[in-house]
């Protein structure tokens, strides 16, 4: 997918002043992170599994390529196929020459972050193979034209309003009747419009939570069942997995399911856990005939060697952006490629390049809460630190900037005139606020104040206020 | 497409593993490495596991049904074999579901007595789009979250778990357990039908771990029940 990310200010303007997009997200920031405390909650081991599930992934990426060559073998072992792809253009001409080979005409799809990643769904179309998004969310996107906007809940921008306009006008040429208003009718009528695809489609496509090196199998985690549908029904089943999935045993993938679903919407575990290895077996009433592994590095070998290789123990789960107040306050699509949030503000500048993501990292308030619910604790405020460093190392801020930190920096090394130029600033702040205790107006931070007050400086500073209790609290 | 598509995956495999030894900073691992790492893949070793459901085996059951009733599933628990029918019967009865039921070609479900209810009309096959109830036999349950282990063979096709607006799982109550690793142990003892061309292959093409029945919230995180697999999970415990 081209990424947008380099016009995240332009975005982000944009985001905020959308009505629709602001009542959804409102919705959204207290349903997830309530359920998500709740589950934590109620499992007494939660903490100790997250630190175990933050060792299985480290163990598994500090050993990948003994653990993804033994996953290998396995499909190739159980009648699979293993597809090594470099770059996205390898992934997509594999799927395709699959399809092709399969004579496809139409692929259901589950919910695949990699299928957004490699931009697939287009590339499917040019070559005239119709991809169909059957996880309710991704279909919605899907009808809208757009993407996902977060990676578990990829309709979570829409309103149900939204939603109704999109089926009446996409569904009423397919005997649809009217205007649904109802979640429950909405939902049934998506059901019965995807039924016959499901049933029609020649290849089905899944992504994978994990990659079970032991017995080479790959695993999903759905609550719909479109997941299931998509490769029981086809031909041909293909996952799309970058190399990190990779985990050592059933047990393994286990303890980190045990933290996933309570981590991402705060179900106890997801309805459907489904692990597939190798096609149908002889004699087999149903399945599919072939069983393709597309496995994808895009960048992934190279953040191994990284400072950010923290990043890969991500599991998806998409909690770092359930608890951000940025993504909250300008929703996903603001952040312009494919992961959004704080996992994305970290991933999305390593795989597209610093340059291009460089504002992503600065979406932050670094209030610490993505990591403190991050399920295998990914130093992300750190990272985004690092970022951040490197996007001043790298002269990418424009001169302004560069001018103003730079400014900062030397008066911070300067303590006398540093306490000077604050004790003046504090006093002229205290004056224009002409002592109501708040500033409805700052000179050169006026964009701050269009929203809110900026509240007054009083009581002197921090430091001198130090001084004065000798030091105690 | 490029013409050299049919090498290039093999070529792509090295030059993986190339940049993500590259990336980890080091050539091949040691023998003494691999075949320590090699060991920990057959030792299936437990990680840590919740003391939720390490009980007596019927806190187990109570568990397992508290936990299943807790994600909307509905459960029947029966004394005997001889009963199993008659349930069957009750639930369609008081869902208003049709009797022309799809069920599973499973031996394990021949021990009941079907034909003492003639008004109930199975068909043995896998499903397809029009069927309205499927029945089939778990493999095993995990009290941790209520979850039901279902898995394919010739017998047991996984359309059946998935296209039916109403899904009837028979349980034994002595095929449910405390925690997953439980099924993970069962499936490595039974060794299983072995995946094609692999004789140690104990793993099922298919392994479905069901919690409730289907759901989505994905309309304003309104949860609602039969997004795209079954609209209701009814689960027959039999005891004896």
């Amino acid at each position: 997918m081209q990424s947008q990310s380099h016009n995240f200010i332009g975005r982000a303007r944009k985001g905020l002043a959308d009505v629709d997009l602001q009542t959804a997200l409102a919705r959204f920031q207290t349903g997830f992170t309530v359920k998500r405390a709740e589950a934590a909650a109620k499992l007494p081991e939660f903490e100790a599994l997250r630190d175990e599930a933050v060792e299985i992934k480290d163990h598994s990426l500090e050993h990948l390529d003994f653990y993804l060559d033994h996953f290998a073998t396995k499909v190739e072992e159980g009648g699979g196929e293993v597809h090594w792809c470099v770059t996205p253009e390898d992934a997509r001409q594999k799927v395709l020459q699959i399809c092709q080979a399969a004579g496809a005409r139409s692929a259901t799809k589950s919910k695949s972050m990699i299928g957004e990643e490699i931009a697939l769904n287009p590339f499917l179309e040019e070559n005239n193979i119709a991809p169909i998004e059957t996880d309710l969310g991704e279909y919605i996107v899907q009808l809208a034209e757009e993407y996902p906007s977060h990676i578990i809940a990829p309709a979570v921008h829409k309103t149900k309003d939204q939603v109704s306009d999109l089926f009446y006008k996409h569904h009423k040429d397919k005997g649809a009747g009217k205007r649904l208003d109802g979640v429950e009718e909405l939902v049934t009528e998506a059901r019965g419009m995807l039924r016959e695809k499901f049933i029609a489609a020649d290849v089905g496509i899944t992504g994978a939570n994990f990659l079970v090196a032991e017995t080479g199998t790959t695993a999903i985690v759905t609550n719909e069942g479109n997941g299931d549908l998509t490769q029981i029904l086809p031909r041909v089943h293909i996952v799309l997995a970058t190399l990190e999935k990779v985990v050592p045993t059933l047990e393994d993938m286990t303890t980190i399911l045990r933290v996933l679903a309570r981590t991402a919407t705060g179900q106890e575990f997801s309805t459907y856990t489904t692990l597939s290895t190798g096609p149908k077996r002889a004699g087999e009433l149903d399945g599919p005939e072939a069983f393709h592994v597309i496995l994808l590095d895009n960048g992934r070998s190279k953040l191994l060697g990284s400072e950010y290789r923290e990043i890969l123990r991500c599991i998806k789960c998409g909690a770092c952006m359930n608890h951000c107040p940025v993504y909250g306050s300008i929703g996903g699509h603001a952040y312009g490629w494919v992961y959004p949030g704080p996992m994305g503000a970290v991933l999305t500048p390593n795989l597209v390049g610093l340059k291009e993501g460089r504002h992503l990292p600065n979406a932050s308030t670094f209030c610490g809460r993505c990591e403190a619910v991050c399920p295998v604790r990914i130093p992300l405020p750190g990272l985004m630190r690092k970022l951040r460093e490197e996007e001043f190392e790298a002269k990418l801020l424009p001169p302004r900037y560069r001018l103003s930190l730079g400014l900062w920096a030397w008066m911070a090394r300067h303590p006398r005139l540093y306490h000077l130029a604050a004790g003046f600033g504090r006093r002229a702040l205290n004056m224009l606020s002409r002592r109501q205790g708040r500033l409805t107006k700052v000179p050169f931070a006026v964009g701050w104040t269009v929203g809110r007050d900026m509240p007054a400086p009083e009581g002197g500073s921090f430091q001198a206020q130090w001084r004065r209790k000798g030091g105690r609290t | 497409m490029s013409p050299d598509m049919s090498n290039s995956g093999n070529d792509n495999r090295a030059r993986i593993m190339a940049d993500v030894r590259r990336g980890l900073g080091r050539g091949e691992l040691s023998g003494e490495v691999k075949a320590r790492l090699q060991a920990r893949l057959q030792g299936s070793k437990n990680n840590l596991i919740p003391a939720r459901a390490d009980r007596p085996h019927d806190e187990q059951v109570k568990l397992f049904i508290e936990m299943a009733e807790g994600v909307q599933a509905s459960v029947a628990r029966v004394g005997g074999a001889g009963d199993v029918p008659g349930a069957v019967a009750d639930y369609l009865a008081q869902n208003n579901l049709t009797s022309d039921i799809v069920m599973a070609p499973d031996a394990t479900l021949d021990a009941y007595p079907w034909a003492e209810r003639p008004l109930l009309h199975l068909e043995r096959r896998k499903a397809v789009g029009a069927d309205r109830v499927s029945i089939t036999a778990a493999e095993m349950a995990f009290a941790e979250t209520g979850t039901l282990m279902l898995t394919s063979d010739t017998a047991r096709p996984s359309t059946l778990n998935f296209l039916p607006d109403s899904h009837v799982v028979i349980l034994r109550a002595d095929q449910i357990t405390g925690a997953y690793e439980e099924g993970w142990k069962h499936l490595r003892a039974q060794g299983g039908q072995g995946t094609q061309g692999s004789e140690d292959g104990f793993m099922p093409r298919t392994v479905n771990l069901v919690t409730g029945p289907s759901r989505t919230g994905d309309i304003e995180q309104t949860m609602q029940l039969g997004a795209h697999g079954p609209r209701r999970l009814h689960i027959i415990i039999v005891e004896k």
